[in-house]
Formats: C-alpha cells, structure tokens, sequence
C-alpha cells in the first residue's frame, strides 16, 4: 500500500514538473487556429530548439483558465482586455504586452445562393434562416459581431436567426458546414487555405464595432521560461508579420 | 466557496430545458426500448449481435463522436438534413428536437441493457401459458410481462433519465447554446464560468447537484425496498 503510494507521489511530482526545458506552451484564441500553423512553422525555423505545445479557444475561456492557474507560458488573446486583467492581478508580465495584430469581422456564407452583398443587412432577409456569432459574453468576436449588428439597429431583429458558437473557430464550423446559413466570423479564418474556395465573404464596416486589437502576454508561468520573451519578440518580427498580413491581421503600425 | 448564489429566471429556464430533454428522451427510449429489447433478446438473426453493439455502442463512445456526425450527416445540403428539413422545417442542430434526437442516441444503451435483463427474467412458460389461454400480444405484454419486469424497465427509465441530464458534449457540438431552446443547465454552467460568473455557476451547479443527488438516492430506495429478484 505504501509503496504504491510513493509511486504515485513521484509520478506526481514527475507530472508537476510539467513543459520540459525548451517546451513552451502557448494558449491562443480561435481566429488564430489556421494562422498558427504557418507561423509555428516559420517560428521553428529561427528556433528549432524550441517545442511548442498549442491550445487553441475563446480567449475568455483561456483568460479563465489562466485566471485558475493553467501552465500556459504565452496568451495570444483576440482583444487587449484579458491580458490586461491577468495583468492587472498580477498573473501576467506587464512589460511583455504586444498588441501583435488587429481583427477584422466579415459577413460570410458556405451557400451558393444566399446573396450577402449588403453585408449585415442581407441577413434580415427570408432566405437565411439561422445566423452563427461566437458567444458575446466570452468570445472577443462575439462582442464585436454584437456591437456590429446593434449598430445597424438589426440585433433585436435577428436575434431569434442567431446560434452561439462556443468560440470563433466552432462559430466558423456551424458555417462551413451549412448548417448555419451565415455568420460573423473572423477573416483570418475565411482567409485560411482550406476555406478561401468555400463560398463568398463581404467586410463588415470597420466604424461598426470597437476595433479588434488583438494582444499577447507572458504569464507568471512563462516568466521562468526563457522561451517565452523569444516567441513575443517573434511576433514582432517581419516574417511574422507577414503572415499575419496574409491571413488578413492589419498590422498595427 | 459562492459569495452570493443568484438564481436567476435564465438558470430556472435553463434547468426546465434540461427537464424536458430528460423527460422527452426517456419517453421516445421507453416507446423504442422495449421492443427493441425484446426483438435483441428473442432474435436469431446472426446481424442481431451487430445492431447489440451498436446499441451499447454509446457507453464507450466519445459524445462529441455523436455531435460530430450528427452535424455531418444532417447538414442542409446532406440526404438527411434535406429530409429532415422537409419533415420539421428546420435543421437538426441548433433546435430541441436535434437535441432529443442526439440524446436518444446518447441514453440509449442505458434503457436497453436494463429492459433486456428486466425482459429475460420472465419465465417462457408463464407467456407461452398466457398465449395458449388466449391472450393476445399486448394481453400478454400487459398483464404477464410488464407486472414481473416493471422494477428492471423502471431502472431503465430512471438510467435514461439521469444519464440525459448529464449530458453536454453532444448539445455542445449541435445546439448553438440558444437561450429556452438548446441552452440546457449544462451549456448554461460552461457559459457562466467562461464569464467567470462564478455566483451563477455555483447555483447551476447546486440545483444539478440536488437534482442528480435525489434521483440516484430515489432509485435507490426502489431498489432497496425489493431486496429479492423477482425470479
């Protein structure tokens, strides 16, 4: 009996020793998921010694989970106001904030005959029957796509259409798949590889929802992990800039 | 621990939506169980094992596997979803009857293993006596089956009940989480922790706690008072 007890303490321990030395582990928001991909590959080829662990969700699901003592070491959020919070209760280096790009809403459909040239305004009409945001309440893109559509005076209109995707990313999904008829969703995603083919896309009006600026913060975790200060100064880097330029992040200047 | 709990009208809509899955779900299991029970109990067909495991299938099987292809197979431009379309006028996901649906999938096993073994402990002899007599099927069922079996379908229906309750991963995938038609307690609880309204999560939390605390003590009680089998 004691004996498997002491095994278990030492698997613990082992376990709580958590990322090994050159690991470094990242939470980042959902309109980051396809974007990340090529960024992390061009991120290991100025630190091949570096591993990456990602995690991907609504930035206030991550922003919650840090809040509850998570082991991420870098916090990409879809907005300032979490790394700010983090910050604020001192679960977050204040001088490692970056605002590393800025987040751009679109109207966008996966069906060949819905017609969405008037952006927001084409989702009043009889043919869209179910309209997917990401949750207001915890998803950055959520409160934008909120703002957007009171806006236009066209909340309380469509608010029995709208389904609430657990984050952009499931938001997108509900669209790709057809069973939302449009959406609010991220350009980034709409700009990624495998979706750029699949149906049409139209801006939202940028003066219609507060701008999407889109900050990345060191936790207290990442603060011992000399990784972490490399992968922020990556994402000021051109090359990381370039890639956020093509998956439609307007660069702060 | 809570500061302050807050029960709102949303959470007591929330908990009713979640009620109301439960109670649909185990009613569409009781009607679809039993035959099905009985048809895997007496079949011979050799395909019988195969539908047996797809049946139990759910038991092991991730929730989000059954949100997952039920959000394929039922999207719009999909046969399914086409057709489910023209029967109700609506999609599947992001609408309660989806969810039932996915949670009839979900309980399923949960109501068919006990009405199965609550079917097999009737003695042959007493229906095939019965039939001779002149009972007719649903007689038989009635007055021979159902008296000798009720405490093992009654397990059933209580299992599917509060296995519906905990259900989450599949209304995660499908529902959309919409206040009074998908946002069931569950959706609700994840939506208020993300918002780190802890207040409201713990009240959630509690009456989910009460509910399952009761239901699990209630069957127990049933199961307690008849300590003997039945055969």
């Amino acid at each position: 009996m004691h004996r498997v007890l002491v095994i278990l303490l030492a698997v613990a321990i082992v376990c709580h020793r958590g990322a090994r030395a050159g690991e470094l582990s990242i939470a980042a928001a959902s309109d980051l998921v396809f974007c990340l991909e090529d960024l992390h590959r061009a991120f290991a080829k100025v630190h091949p010694d570096i591993t990456l662990k990602v995690t991907t969700g609504a930035s206030g699901n991550i922003f919650a989970q840090i809040n509850n003592g998570a082991p991420f070491h870098v916090y990409l959020s879809a907005d300032m106001r979490y790394p700010r919070e983090l910050i604020k209760a001192g679960l977050a280096d204040e001088g490692s904030l970056t605002l590393y790009a800025i987040g751009h809403l679109v109207v966008w459909t996966a069906s060949g005959e819905i017609d969405i040239s008037e952006g927001v305004r084409s989702l009043t009409s009889d043919s869209v029957h179910k309209v997917a945001i990401a949750n207001p309440e915890h998803a950055p893109y959520g409160r934008a796509a909120r703002a957007a559509l009171e806006h236009f005076n066209l909340w309380d209109v469509l608010k029995g259409k709208l389904v609430f995707g657990e984050n952009i990313a499931q938001t997108a999904q509900f669209v790709e798949t057809g069973n939302a008829d449009a959406g609010l969703v991220a350009l980034s995603i709409v700009l990624a590889p495998n979706l750029k083919s699949k149906g049409r896309w139209i801006a939202v009006p940028e003066h219609a929802y507060p701008r999407l600026e889109q900050g990345a913060v060191i936790t207290k975790a990442g603060t011992t992990n000399s990784a972490s200060a490399a992968y922020i100064e990556f994402l000021a880097s051109g090359e990381a800039r370039r890639i956020f330029d093509r998956f439609g992040f307007r660069l702060p200047e | 621990m809570p500061s302050v709990l807050s029960f709102t009208p949303e959470l007591w809509q929330s908990i009713w939506l979640t009620l109301k899955l439960a109670s649909l779900t185990t009613i569409a299991l009781l009607v679809l169980g039993i035959p099905l029970a009985h048809w895997l109990n007496v079949s011979r067909w050799r395909g019988a094992l195969v539908v047996e495991t797809l049946v139990t299938l759910p038991i092991v099987l991730p929730p989000t596997v059954i949100g997952f292809y039920l959000l394929i197979l039922f999207a719009p431009q999909n046969p399914l979803g086409k057709f489910w379309i023209q029967m109700t006028g609506h999609t599947l996901a992001f609408s309660f009857s989806g969810l039932v649906v996915g949670s009839i999938i979900y309980s399923l096993p949960f109501a068919v293993q006990p009405f199965q073994a609550a079917l097999k402990a009737v003695p042959l002899t007493l229906v095939e006596v019965a039939r001779i007599s002149g009972a007719n099927v649903l007689q038989v069922f009635w007055y021979v089956t159902l008296p000798i079996a009720r405490r093992g379908i009654g397990a059933g229906i209580a299992l599917s009940f509060a296995h519906t309750i905990g259900e989450f991963g599949v209304v995660l995938m499908l529902g959309g989480s919409i206040p009074g038609v998908t946002r069931v307690a569950s959706i609700a609880l994840y939506d208020e922790v993300q918002k780190l309204n802890y207040p409201a999560a713990h009240s959630t939390a509690l009456v989910l706690l009460g509910i399952s605390f009761v239901l699990i003590f209630a069957i127990a009680i049933l199961q307690r008072r008849t300590p003997s089998d039945a055969h």
